[in-house]
């Protein structure tokens, strides 16, 4: 059993009493991290040096009786595209590969209030733009449960970096689906919280109304924990929402007795692997036999949500990427000879291809004489599936659904195809933009490659999507079995 | 529905990006076949109904107009690609 196995009211039990020191927490992530991320690649960015130091620091704090941080002494893992003072900061990309940050995001802040250790930065699709980290242009990540097959993405580095044991959490961000598809795929926790519950101040805007940051942990209880310490307001992020962030720690209690389930049939019909689907029926049924009650129900415009999000979201992409021009940071062209080359050639040298898709795709939605046709008519069928959504929660508590239609799949299965590459993403997108939260736990196996089950909830509902997460977690085995590496 | 190489062009200036002739028929054929999924959108009727530009209702987040501290311009231009009395350096704007 490694050390991270252990439950985190244990590890800061044994901290206390002295049984066990910070500097052994982060000393066993990196020497995990040496042992297996050669064959995983989950990490861009190792900073031991500076994680050993923190450490040090941290276990001085420890002989002072002062209130501890949340996450005391917990190395973490931090997608690349959350900015980092002094340390590298890429998203994947050769544009950024020199990047050094000089400050820190919200959420990096807030997990050293804390008194997280970050450890390095993690590996992702570039700009976090893809579903199978084989986007990132430095090296892809495998997947720990078969290394022949994709962790997922776009935070692959950081879903593979939990689920091998190199972290005790990572954070990572999700536009379409990015930490809960990865997190299926991992056999790991991860959650996307409502918009605007996560400041996304430091987070690199892939697209701005949908991204956000979440965490990716090994089981539901750990989530709650990195959440509490993340949520909430922040002046430097103005799409942050001004809530009172509940104590989602004691939201675990174990009781779904009565909890109404919806399962939308759009997520489980033609394209979903009949081992997901098996997956799904099994957990349902686990549900019940702890007192919830579940029902088919319809979300009637489910089928028209991936075409209304690779619209908006890469037209969205298209504007944010515009700041990439070579000028007051990232590389610039050597082959420039005048200031249009500089914007052309640094951003065609240093963008990869899914990159470069994506923005023609967003600009060409945006152009003149497209605008209404493309952009504006998105923008009213996400509308339209927002209110599907409004309406089944007045039924229902909770909704649920396969994470992803299918496990896992080989690397290099797909690249040729964009089209297949976006469809792995039809069970998550539609909850990204409806702005609600929700969450992947792992509840089964198909093909011997871990399957997720999605559970998703109202606005600012994080408390009961937890709370359900975990009962059903609590009732299975998956959270405790590791992969073989 | 296809694209033609033209339009390609178009776009890829005002996204300045230079496309290599394989690129161009590559994006050609691609966004073609994405556009024409997404023409399913047309399917729907959406007369009278108001777009979503954010899922929050949250708009004009202000704060007063006072002075607060920035970042030291030495800060700013650590990432700087080419810098010169303290302002990032381009190629002339005009000719």
């Amino acid at each position: 059993m490694s050390l991270f196995d252990t439950r985190l009211q244990e590890l800061h039990g044994q901290l206390a009493k002295g049984e066990l020191s910070v500097s052994d927490l982060v000393e066993h992530s990196l020497q995990r991290i040496a042992e297996v991320d050669g064959r995983i690649g989950a990490f861009l960015h190792v900073d031991g040096d500076r994680a050993m130091e923190e450490a040090k620091r941290l276990d001085g704090a420890l002989k002072e009786d002062k209130p501890r941080g949340l996450l005391f002494g917990l190395p973490a893992g931090i997608k690349d595209n959350i900015v980092t003072e002094g340390m590298k900061t890429t998203c994947a990309s050769k544009f950024l590969a020199n990047y050094e940050p000089i400050y820190d995001a919200t959420v990096v802040a807030r997990l050293k209030e804390a008194q997280a250790v970050a450890i390095g930065k993690l590996n992702m699709d570039e700009f976090a733009m893809g579903g199978s980290n084989e986007n990132s242009a430095f090296h892809p990540v495998h997947n720990p449960w078969n290394l022949d097959h994709v962790p997922g993405g776009s935070s692959g580095g950081s879903a593979a970096a939990v689920a091998a044991g190199e972290v005790y959490f990572a954070l990572g961000s999700d536009t379409g689906g990015s930490i809960r598809q990865p997190a299926a795929y991992c056999g790991v926790v991860g959650l996307k919280p409502t918009y605007g519950l996560v400041s996304r101040f430091g987070l690199v805007a892939f697209a701005s109304s949908l991204d956000q940051i979440g965490p990716l942990t090994k089981n539901v209880e750990d989530a709650a924990w990195v959440l509490q310490a993340i949520a909430g307001h922040d002046a430097m992020d103005s799409t942050s929402a001004k809530v009172d962030i509940p104590d989602y720690i004691s939201a675990l209690t174990g009781d779904v007795k009565g909890l109404r389930i919806g399962v939308p049939r759009e997520y489980l019909g033609e394209g979903i692997d009949p081992a997901v689907r098996d997956a799904v029926q099994a957990a349902l049924k686990q549900l019940e036999s702890l007192g919830a009650v579940w029902e088919e129900t319809s979300l009637p415009h489910t089928e028209y949500a991936l075409a209304a999000y690779y619209l908006l979201a890469s037209s969205e992409a298209s504007s944010n990427l515009a700041r990439y021009d070579g000028v007051r940071y990232g590389v610039r062209s050597a082959n420039a000879d005048n200031l249009m080359e500089v914007y052309t050639k640094s951003r065609s040298e240093g963008f990869g291809p899914e990159v470069k898709r994506r923005i023609m795709l967003g600009t060409y939605a945006l152009s003149s004489g497209y605008y209404d046709a493309y952009y504006l008519k998105a923008q009213k069928v996400r509308t339209l599936i927002r209110r599907d959504f409004d309406q089944a929660f007045e039924r229902y508590d909770v909704l649920i659904s396969p994470t992803a239609p299918t496990p896992a799949f080989r690397l290099g299965s797909q690249v040729n195809d964009p089209l297949t590459m976006y469809l792995n993403d039809i069970c998550t997108i539609p909850v990204s933009l409806a702005g609600i939260p929700a969450i992947s736990v792992p509840c089964g196996f198909a093909q011997g490659l871990p399957v997720g089950l999605q559970i998703m909830g109202r606005p600012f509902d994080e408390s009961t999507v937890l709370r359900v997460a975990h009962a059903y977690e609590q009732s299975t085995e998956f959270h405790n079995m590791r992969p073989a590496l | 529905m296809a694209i033609g190489i033209h339009e390609v062009e178009h776009v890829a200036k005002l996204a300045r990006l230079e496309l290599t002739e394989e690129e161009k028929r590559l994006f050609a054929e691609q966004l073609g076949a994405i556009l024409e999924y997404a023409a399913k959108l047309n399917e729907l009727d959406t007369s009278g109904v108001e777009p979503t530009t954010h899922v929050l209702p949250i708009s004009n987040v202000l704060r007063g107009d006072e002075i607060r501290p920035s970042w030291p311009l030495e800060q700013v231009l650590r990432n700087a690609p080419d810098e010169e009395d303290g302002q990032f350096k381009v190629p002339a704007v005009l000719e």
